[in-house]
């Protein structure tokens, strides 16, 4: 467990404030609209899609569960090819190593391709800490970047901005860090793609240094590829004369060929393409074609625990294509900054409390951000099943933390069991609630006091029926006759 | 330099040792893998063409004969002067280029200036994927070096239509893992404003694809 403070109001406290931002909710409700019908297009081309998600998922599956071999595997060919890997178990251990490795290059500044596991470690922060500026180049994490704004979604990191907000981000912060705008920028979105190409360029021509994560690590050949769109990815791996890529364990797959479904798999899901536009693939160092040298940081932080916990794990499976955020009501009302972490919508409310732990309330909070509706698990490419492990990880939040509320509903649960348990007892708590029944008409309830408030603040609760099956029953059927 | 530390390692490993004991090991026969093998296609080439224009590239075609017209053409079409034709690209296609624009190679090695002054570079590719119009450069003969095909602003892509392949499981199988590979579709992209597609951003902006019928 890494320790690391996600320093956020849990999940219910920040939702509440993010669903009043209008302007939010109307970004987010465009752009997962368009993107939900952009994949589910490319998704029915294929009639062996379900086919190729059982494939995909069976191949992590049986990854993660030989998961030490082919990580010695991906080390000794790595090495073979002229990389050095490291290994870090949490992310201090991985900034560190990461902050050495510049440093020993003498560079004060990195290029950045965008990568889930360094902002889960918060290496840009460790770096400027060292004195190194790490530049994000990719374009919605440029914008994240200058607006000091956090990343709201997994693929599209600004997804919570317009275009005449970027705009104003672009005029007001480009200058401060090199390049500026042009001054009579408009909200255009080629206006827009082509600043952010000027501003980059000259960093990506004089950066010595990349960071880099990967989508995939080959065990058997020691190739690591990299799925992008921009261009700014091959920039990086490709320029600068060192290659820092930071990887998590879980992003390792047997074989060359096991790509051939992850490479249908994740562009139609994530971006709604059939391919991406750029997909890079390496190995160590080629002479006389890009870096000179090369460092992988295997990075566990986490996720060898969360390994340990038979459903749980299923959660490393994850190929980060975010189709589950684009799916979700929770997340399309909410946004990806009121889960507090990283990683946002169904697939971070199981992967954040089982990486960070579930010690603390904000990540406490994260598996009841869901309806459990099962649009997540319809559409993820792996097959993650991502209303099942909710529901397991409520439950282990709930033996984990023994807050006052869990002691009180607990203590509820036993008597309910109590009443459940004996049908004259059961048959006296269902005739004094539909006495309050006939109270409440066929209103339903509204408002209670606390602590019920608790429940009926979010939604009505239905009233008791006037009378229970079991009245009914005994007053049509006893003794009126056998029924045969 | 400084050595990887052994006390991580051991720790990574024994942490994720642990974690597995007990549970079943898996073994790769057991992955299923009912998914089409083979995409029944009518016309690879077609598809190809369809599948790549549909990403906004300009797409020629063309037999052997006319391939040096549809490169000028394409040449013409991005306003393309200093164009870098690397080591190995077919002299027959080439010539004419040579002839009418400032061609050259990258031996010896250019440096990032005089490619970022190139306005286009001139490649062949590996193999083609028509299901999703791609192109995939193993970056030999004909092909260069990985900056090359991504500091000018055009890239032409000569294409044999008999390396064109129905998918990804089949192109895959024509590659040789060991060394660097860069699968193209389209010019570069973005959709990270509103997800809104808007072609050009680092990469080259034009994508010009010459499908060569007869080769």
């Amino acid at each position: 467990m890494s320790g690391v403070d996600l320093g956020m109001p849990a999940f219910p406290d920040a939702a509440r404030q993010a669903v009043r931002d209008a302007q939010l909710r109307h970004n987010l409700g465009r752009a997962t609209n368009t993107i939900r019908n952009k994949r589910a297009a490319v998704v029915d081309e294929l009639d062996d899609w379900e086919q190729l998600r059982a494939s995909g998922a069976a191949i992590k599956a049986h990854t993660l569960s030989r998961l030490d071999t082919y990580l010695e595997q991906f080390e000794s060919a790595v090495t073979a090819v002229g990389g050095t890997v490291h290994w870090a178990r949490d992310a201090a251990e991985a900034n560190r190593i990461v902050t050495d490795l510049v440093r020993e290059t003498g560079e004060t500044e990195a290029v950045k391709v965008k990568s889930m596991a360094t902002q889960e470690i918060g290496l840009n922060e460790a770096l400027a800490s060292a004195g190194i500026s790490a530049w994000e180049t990719d374009l919605a994490e440029l914008i994240v970047q200058l607006d000091e704004d956090r990343p709201s979604h997994i693929l599209v990191p600004a997804i919570h901005r317009n275009r005449s907000e970027i705009r104003e981000i672009f005029r007001r912060e480009m200058a401060g860090s090199g390049t500026p705008a042009p001054t009579d920028l408009t909200a255009d979105p080629v206006q827009l793609a082509e600043a952010a190409r000027h501003h980059l360029r000259d960093k990506f021509l004089r950066a010595n240094v990349a960071i880099s994560g990967a989508n995939f690590a080959v065990a058997e050949t020691g190739s690591l590829v990299v799925v992008e769109s921009e261009g700014n990815g091959r920039m990086c791996l490709t320029m600068p004369e060192h290659l820092i890529s930071v990887v998590g364990i879980e992003k390792l797959v047997p074989s060359w060929r096991d790509l051939e479904v992850f490479l249908q798999l994740l562009p139609r899901s994530s971006t709604g393409e059939r391919m991406n536009p750029y997909t890079s693939v390496w190995n160590g160092v080629t002479e006389g074609d890009g870096p000179s040298s090369f460092h992988v940081v295997l990075l566990d932080n986490g996720r060898s625990e969360a390994l340990a916990d038979e459903i749980g794990s299923q959660a490393l499976r994850c190929i980060r294509c975010s189709a589950c955020l684009n799916v979700c009501p929770v997340y399309e009302r909410a946004g990806g900054h009121a889960y507090g972490s990283v990683y946002p919508g169904p697939i971070g409310a199981v992967l954040t409390p089982q990486l960070y732990g579930v010690e603390s309330e904000d990540t406490a909070s994260l598996p009841y951000a869901s309806t459990l509706c099962g649009a997540c698990y319809d559409v993820c490419p792996v097959a993650i099943e991502i209303p099942e492990l909710l529901v397991h990880l409520r439950n282990r939040t709930v033996r984990e933390r023994k807050g006052w509320f869990d002691r009180l509903s607990s203590t509820a649960m036993r008597g309910l069991g109590w009443v459940f348990g004996d049908s004259k007892r059961l048959g006296r708590a269902q005739r004094i609630a539909s006495l309050g029944g006939r109270l409440f008409g066929r209103r339903g309830i509204g408002r209670l006091p606390w602590p019920l408030s608790r429940w009926t603040d979010a939604r009505d609760a239905p009233a008791p029926a006037p009378e229970s099956f079991r009245q009914w029953w005994e007053r049509n059927r006893t003794g009126n006759g056998d029924e045969r | 330099m400084k050595r990887p530390s052994r006390d991580a390692r051991e720790a990574v490993l024994g942490s994720v040792r642990s974690a597995l004991a007990g549970g079943q090991r898996g073994s790769t026969d057991s992955i299923p893998r009912e998914y089409s093998g083979k995409r029944h296609v009518e016309s690879l080439p077609d598809l190809f063409r369809e599948r790549v224009a549909e990403y906004r590239a300009e797409v020629r075609t063309t037999d052997s004969s006319e391939a040096p017209e549809a490169v000028l053409g394409a040449l013409e079409a991005a306003a393309a002067r200093r164009v870098v034709v690397p080591e190995g690209f077919p002299a027959r296609w080439s010539e004419p280029v040579a002839e009418r624009h400032d061609a050259f190679g990258d031996s010896p090695r250019l440096s990032t200036a005089a490619l970022e002054n190139a306005d286009a570079v001139l490649t062949t590719c590996t193999v083609g994927i028509a299901t999703t119009g791609t192109m995939v450069l193993d970056h030999g003969p004909g092909q260069g070096r990985r900056a090359l095909t991504l500091l000018p602003d055009t890239h032409v892509c000569l294409v044999a239509a008999s390396r064109i392949v129905d998918d990804v499981p089949a192109a895959l199988a024509e590659l040789d893992p060991t060394g660097p590979m860069t699968f193209i579709s389209g010019p570069s992209a973005t959709s990270d404003i509103e997800l809104e597609r808007v072609e050009g951003v680092h990469g080259p902006r034009n994508l010009h694809v010459v499908v060569v019928g007869d080769v």
